[in-house]
């Protein structure tokens, strides 16, 4: 294997810099209590006027009154690393960030895929730039000299163990990101390099070192495995846009949306997954939110259809208070298995497929709009029959009965008229007696004046008081 | 000669009526399952990409038996199905022994208001075959509107009101109205109105 490590020496003040709008203003981070402020890091024109990392506030801006000064924010570090790692998957599918500052990515597998190593490299550089990160990249057989490495010249590229042992072994103690201060602790006691340590006794090493410094050593040169833990894509999506000013229409959220959406959809083509259901939150001044719950009858991940379905939720949904930040929350992303559609499909080029026509229903008509019927075998009518929401269930076939009418009425309606004629009947039903919901009937195909085809049926036994349930349409 | 090719589609797509001559019959309908009833019509059945309405002195006349036949055949054929905001329960055992594949039936639900929305969406979105419908409010525009997007859709729409629309003019490529007697085409696309009714086997 051949690792590439991606040094960030100034994650946090990049992080700033690539949102504000003019990067090259004299800037840095500070941290520290009210009353003793330091620079926890400058960027590169603050550097020009004499600014340093560690340096009091009060000093910084005697020397640079137009210093803008951001507070350093550790958390946005280790989040930002983490995007980064997301962003190397792209390129490897074994990335690690457990180490702060840098990411570590496994590439000759991906040497086949994406090209020689200084065609990958140059790739890294290129996205790292548009991104808006500073960043040493080196590549060496195993992580952690990639590491060491990276620290040392930035562009150093070793394949060959034997050549990456022969460049270990001159590297400087202290540079060799030795566990905890074991790097100055040996520089002090006079040991220069890599090669003068690795010839010293491991036990009594061991002894005065503790018990990391021989496994870093080994797993440094490669003599033993070294797990790291990798980065697993995240199994949910949580972005959120804060719109910076309130906001009371529909339409003006509609931008946003649009953004989050795609993001959305990126985010699932990565994880080669689809969405089913995800809430989308308004966020209100104070505490207050609106959440629009957005529920599809399938995993779908076409940005159109999603923007569609969405922007119809939220156009029926009333906007109580000015909304300031909006979120998109899907905790379940679950596979998806795109609609095969046939290559010498008869339907117009522009059609639409049924599932995206059913989700257009069911965003403006409400979620339980749109379903199917099926038989069952219950002897009762008004049970003969259910629901079928999805797609999944399977229809089954209805017994064998005397002639059904296609309208059933919801409820059975007294039925008057003067002029009735029984076409056929009775047909006498007699069940429910196991659940307490008895029916004893005789049904009847009748003909109203108007010519109508009714079924209707009364008490057993009675040909007076007819109840209509149906129609033969 | 393009201009006479233009004329002689025109002809072919029986938009005009060509007056006093009566139009060379064409099978390009879509065969409504009762012979007597495509020997009726200029097309030998339903018009394709196009609305039909039909008018009921009530519900419970053996409109949905009219439709059937077609359904099923489209059903059988993989083609979707959409019955927009119908009056009552579909009943499922009935429609699955009329041969309906009750897998691609569905059922919209739609308020009044949306009803129109839904059934337009439906024809115009080219994922059903045949679309089913009962609007209750539904004005000619509302029609015309019905008529474009069964056309753009490649869609058979049928649109079933109250015999008291029948004194307004209406869009649709064919219009059949129940009378005591069976049905009686008051306008089809493509010919003069057969004054023959159409009486179907009733069951």
């Amino acid at each position: 294997m051949l690792w590439a490590c991606i040094v960030l020496p100034q994650l946090a003040l990049d992080a700033v810099l690539r949102r504000l709008p003019d990067p090259e203003a004299p800037l840095a981070l500070a941290s520290g209590p009210a009353q003793l402020r330091t620079l926890h890091a400058v960027n590169a024109s603050a550097a020009q006027g004499g600014l340093r990392a560690g340096m009091r506030m009060a000093a910084a801006q005697a020397l640079l009154p137009t210093l803008a000064t951001v507070e350093y924010d550790p958390q946005a570090e280790a989040r930002w690393q983490r995007f980064l790692a997301a962003w190397a998957y792209r390129h490897s599918s074994l990335v690690s960030a457990q180490w702060p500052g840098c990411i570590v990515l496994e590439v000759r597998a991906s040497f086949r895929l994406l090209g020689p190593w200084p065609r990958i490299e140059a790739r890294l550089r290129e996205e790292l730039a548009t991104l808006g990160f500073v960043h040493r990249i080196a590549m060496a057989p195993t992580p952690r000299a990639a590491r060491v490495l990276a620290g040392l010249q930035d562009g150093l590229s070793v394949s060959n163990p034997a050549a990456m042992q022969a460049l270990l072994d001159r590297v400087p103690v202290r540079r060799a990101v030795l566990p905890g201060d074991s790097g100055e602790r040996l520089q002090r006691m006079g040991i220069r390099d890599l090669r003068t340590l690795r010839e010293l006794p491991r036990d009594s090493l061991r002894r005065r070192f503790g018990a990391e410094l021989l496994p870093h050593l080994d797993r440094l040169y490669g003599n033993a495995d070294d797990a790291l833990t990798y980065y697993a894509p995240p199994d949910h999506f949580d972005a959120r846009i804060e719109l910076g000013f309130e906001v009371e229409s529909h339409t003006a959220l509609l931008f946003p949306l649009r953004r989050l959406i795609g993001d959305l959809c990126t985010c699932l083509s990565i994880r080669d997954g689809g969405v089913q259901r995800f809430v989308l939150r308004l966020e209100h001044e104070g505490r207050m939110q609106t959440d629009v719950e957005v529920g599809l009858l399938a995993a779908e991940r076409e940005p159109a259809m999603l923007f569609e379905v969405t922007r119809n939720r939220l156009e029926r949904t009333s906007i109580p208070k000015p909304v300031v930040a909006m979120r998109l929350l899907a905790r379940e992303l679950p596979a998806f298995v795109p609609a095969s559609r046939d290559l010498f499909d008869v339907r117009a080029q522009q059609a639409l497929p049924w599932p995206q026509l059913r989700e257009r229903l069911r965003a403006r008509l409400g979620d339980d709009a749109v379903h199917r019927i099926a038989p069952t075998g219950d002897p009762r009518p008004e049970r003969a029959w259910r629901r079928v929401d999805g797609d999944d269930a399977r229809i089954d076939t209805a017994p064998a009965r005397p002639p059904r009418p296609t309208w059933l009425l919801p409820k059975p309606v007294p039925l008057r008229d003067a002029r009735l004629r029984i076409v056929s009947g009775p047909e006498r039903l007699e069940s429910g007696w196991w659940d307490g919901e008895d029916a004893r009937r005789d049904y009847y195909v009748l003909e109203t004046s108007r010519g109508q085809c009714a079924w209707a049926f009364t008490l057993a036994g009675e040909r007076d008081g007819w109840m209509l349930h149906g129609w033969f349409a | 000669m393009p201009a006479v090719a233009t004329l002689d589609s025109l002809l072919a797509a029986q938009t005009l009526w060509h007056a006093g001559r009566h139009p060379a019959t064409t099978s390009d309908g879509e065969p409504t399952g009762h012979a007597a009833l495509d020997d009726l019509l200029p097309q030998r059945g339903w018009p394709r990409r196009a609305l039909t309405e039909l008018l009921l002195p009530a519900d419970g006349v053996g409109e949905l038996a009219l439709l059937m036949p077609t359904l099923a055949r489209l059903g059988r054929d993989g083609g979707t199905l959409a019955l927009i905001a119908p009056p009552y329960l579909p009943y499922a055992p009935a429609w699955q022994a009329a041969g309906i594949d009750l897998g691609v039936l569905h059922v919209i639900e739609a308020a009044p208001r949306d009803a129109l929305w839904a059934f337009e969406q439906c024809l115009r979105s080219g994922a059903c075959a045949a679309v089913v419908g009962w609007p209750r409010q539904a004005d000619a525009q509302a029609l015309r509107r019905l008529q474009v997007a069964a056309d753009s859709g490649d869609c058979l729409g049928f649109i079933l009101r109250d015999r008291k629309h029948a004194a307004n003019p209406s869009p649709a490529a064919l219009r059949l109205e129940h009378a005591g007697d069976g049905w009686r085409v008051r306008k089809c696309r493509g010919g003069p109105a057969p004054t023959r009714a159409f009486a179907p086997g009733m069951h």
